[in-house]
């Protein structure tokens, strides 16, 4: 059986979304945190080096808001499609 | 009160509290053994699966690494909770979705193969037992600290004490007990780090002490802390990168990829009552170990710190370090566990630390002030459990942080020997060689599969290829090499087939043991490494650590390359998986 036309569209709209939310991901620790450490150690957040504040603190913060914000999104997406649970 | 009275005080009140909600709970049927009652509410389920991942490695030995490593510390905070993204957004909703007990059902059934099973099952063993490993040496250092024993009866107390824990009691147990346990331990890191950040720079909330000034200065804490550790020949303690760019960027992914793949937090997103929960429950999750994570960097720097003062109190080198006589009781009493000592290679009778590495400053030091190399070596598992008696805390915040450390480690372990006994009596005996054998049977496999666990972890525990958390950094590298993949091919590549999933896994599971082995001896037997352990010997300098995120490379390439030489995946499977992607439907797990 393939998937019927909302269906399709239901799990592209989801997978858009994941991409967005991994991109977020990989950008503040990855990113901020590793590979662009040492440029925004240039710039401080009180006694913190960003680079280390982002590797230490922020990537941290920012999962948090990134997971919640995907159940917000998701959930929203799920009646939008008419997929969510009773 | 004497602080040895309040230890077991303290001590003795949060096992009372466990054993009794184990007690109270005990687990009657086997579906309540493995996955509890269904229903449990996400922030509940959140909390307990916080207690359930945050093992001796965090609690124990994650800021004690950081004190150390500096900047580079951040992997292992990057690392442990950047995985819960991955978790929430590729995997729980849909395994929640697909209703069963365990990771190797799920294998099983979506890979439409007993084999499959089986290489789960492998995989799952290999992954866990390398954790327990590290968790029964956390165990044991912090008995043989509170007991004043060595560290050798320090694990034997660890073990009777995990194996009447965990043998007690079942999921159901576990679920109640790890929410209490959560309390514990959580108000055992926070409370000494809120003093110690009080003390040193009048800040409430250690996350924001760190980055404040000193109390009565306005130098940052950050900005003294390398100073202090740049006068005594170390790196600057905020750039200080340990690892080096490729190798911190491959561990962090391993610890990541690892975390979405480790069997015993995925079996947590089973027991919500639906998908949306399943989603939730790994935000609440990641909320409650981030109360953790963010306080472990001021704990690891405040402790540094702490430290260096304490050998140094002049803060400078110039002026004459610690009399060896006048050391404080806290150096004494980590002395007889084995895990702090001093040499007097100069005879001055006076304490040195310093970073005889670093040549220029070793022969500044030894020309200036006849220093004759670094005098005090510091287990670094041991930093936390002595942060509040270099801080000079009060006994019973001593006592609260030893009950928290036991707490982390036996909820860990206990979750971990539940997935290892449940792994052995219901997917291998059950499920494939012996399908009719009675419940009775089932548990009781699974009793003596716990204890055979406890014991091989306790006699590899005793010489660990390195501090716990370390050792658990190659549990997730196993898990991400050898699970991830195969589960998030599982739902996001229709195609993936059988043949497929069973080779990557192989595959990507014994590409990373074996280069874990090959350097850190086989099965960390010290003496059987073929390389010593060092970046000059690593194949293109990837460390064994990091070797995970490469595995899990290996696993995706060769599943594919396999997929296409083989037939592809039936009709039926194809559909199955378009019915885990839409949450709607999903029953309550069921059993076979």
């Amino acid at each position: 059986m393939q998937p019927t036309g909302s269906a399709a569209e239901y799990w592209k709209a989801n997978v858009r979304l994941l991409v967005g939310c991994l991109i977020v991901w990989f950008v503040v620790s990855f990113g901020f945190g590793i590979l662009l450490a040492d440029v925004l150690n240039h710039i401080h957040l009180g006694g913190y080096p960003l680079g280390f504040w982002f590797a230490q603190q922020g990537s941290i913060y920012a999962f948090i808001a990134l997971i919640f914000f995907y159940v917000w999104k998701m959930n929203k997406i799920d009646k939008q499609f008419d997929v969510h649970e009773d | 009160m004497e602080l040895q009275t309040m230890i077991w005080l303290i001590v003795g009140a949060s096992f009372a509290l466990y054993f009794g909600i184990a007690i109270w709970s005990r687990a009657g049927s086997t579906s309540e053994f493995y996955v509890a009652s269904k229903g449990v509410h996400p922030v509940a389920n959140g909390m307990a699966t916080a207690a359930d991942w945050m093992s001796a490695a965090s609690f124990i030995s994650m800021a004690g690494m950081i004190a150390f490593m500096g900047y580079s510390g951040g992997a292992f905070l990057m690392g442990w909770t950047g995985g819960y993204v991955l978790l929430a957004l590729l995997l729980a909703p849909y395994l929640r979705k697909f209703g069963k007990f365990t990771v190797p059902d799920f294998i099983a059934d979506r890979y439409y193969a007993q084999s499959a099973r089986v290489v789960a099952i492998i995989s799952l063993l290999v992954i866990s037992i390398t954790y327990i490993v590290g968790q029964m040496t956390g165990v044991a250092i912090v008995f043989s600290r509170f007991l004043e024993l060595d560290l050798f009866w320090g694990m034997v107390v660890g073990m009777a004490v995990v194996f009447s824990y965990t043998v007690l009691g079942g999921m159901k147990g576990i679920t109640y007990t790890q929410i209490a346990q959560y309390v514990v331990l959580i108000f055992a890191y926070t409370v000494p780090a809120v003093f110690i950040s009080l003390q040193l720079t009048g800040w409430i909330f250690p996350q924001i002490g760190l980055g404040a000034t000193m109390t009565g200065s306005d130098m940052y804490m950050l900005q003294k802390l390398d100073q202090v550790l740049v006068d005594i020949g170390f790196t600057e303690y905020t750039i200080n990168n340990n690892f080096g760019t490729l190798n911190m960027f491959l561990l962090t992914m391993a610890l990541m990829v690892g975390t979405a793949g480790l069997p015993h937090v995925i079996v947590r997103f089973f027991t919500v009552p639906n998908v949306r929960d399943a989603r939730k429950s790994a935000g609440w999750a990641l909320v409650f170990i981030a109360i953790l994570y963010t306080t472990a960097p001021a704990v690891g720097a405040m402790a540094m710190f702490n430290l260096i003062k304490t050998i140094h109190p002049a803060e400078t080198i110039a002026e004459d370090t610690l009399l060896y006589e006048d050391r404080p009781q806290w150096m004494r009493n980590w002395e007889t566990t084995g895990l702090l000592t001093f040499n007097d290679k100069n005879e001055d009778g006076r304490i040195q630390f310093y970073n005889d590495g670093n040549r220029e400053f070793a022969a500044m030091a030894e020309e200036q002030y006849g220093w004759k190399g670094n005098e005090l070596t510091v287990n670094r598992d041991i930093m936390v459990l002595a942060s509040p008696e270099i801080a000079n805390l009060p006994n019973w915040v001593i006592a609260l942080v030893a009950a928290g450390g036991i707490a982390a480690a036996l909820s860990t372990a206990a979750g971990l020997l539940l997935v290892i006994s449940s792994s052995i009596s219901h997917d291998l005996l059950k499920g494939i060689i012996a399908p009719k054998i009675s419940e009775k049977t089932e548990l009781l496999a699974g009793r003596i599969a716990m204890s055979a666990a406890i014991l091989l972890a306790g006699y590899l525990g005793l010489n660990p290829p390195g501090f716990a958390a370390q050792v658990v950094a190659l549990a997730f590298g196993l898990a991400a090499s050898s699970l991830f993949p195969a589960l998030m091919m599982g739902i996001f590549f229709k195609q993936m087939n059988k043949e497929g999933a069973i080779a990557g896994m192989l595959a990507g599971l014994f590409a990373t043991l074996a280069y874990i082995f090959i350097y850190m001896g086989f099965l960390f037997i010290p003496g059987t490494n073929l390389f010593p352990n060092n970046a000059d010997y690593w194949l293109f300098g990837i460390s064994p650590l990091g070797f995970g995120t490469i595995g899990a490379v290996i696993n995706v390439v060769v599943a594919l390359l396999v997929m296409k030489m083989t037939k592809p995946t039936p009709a039926h499977i194809q559909d199955m998986v378009e019915n885990i992607r839409v949450p709607r439907g999903a029953g309550k797990a069921v059993d076979h």
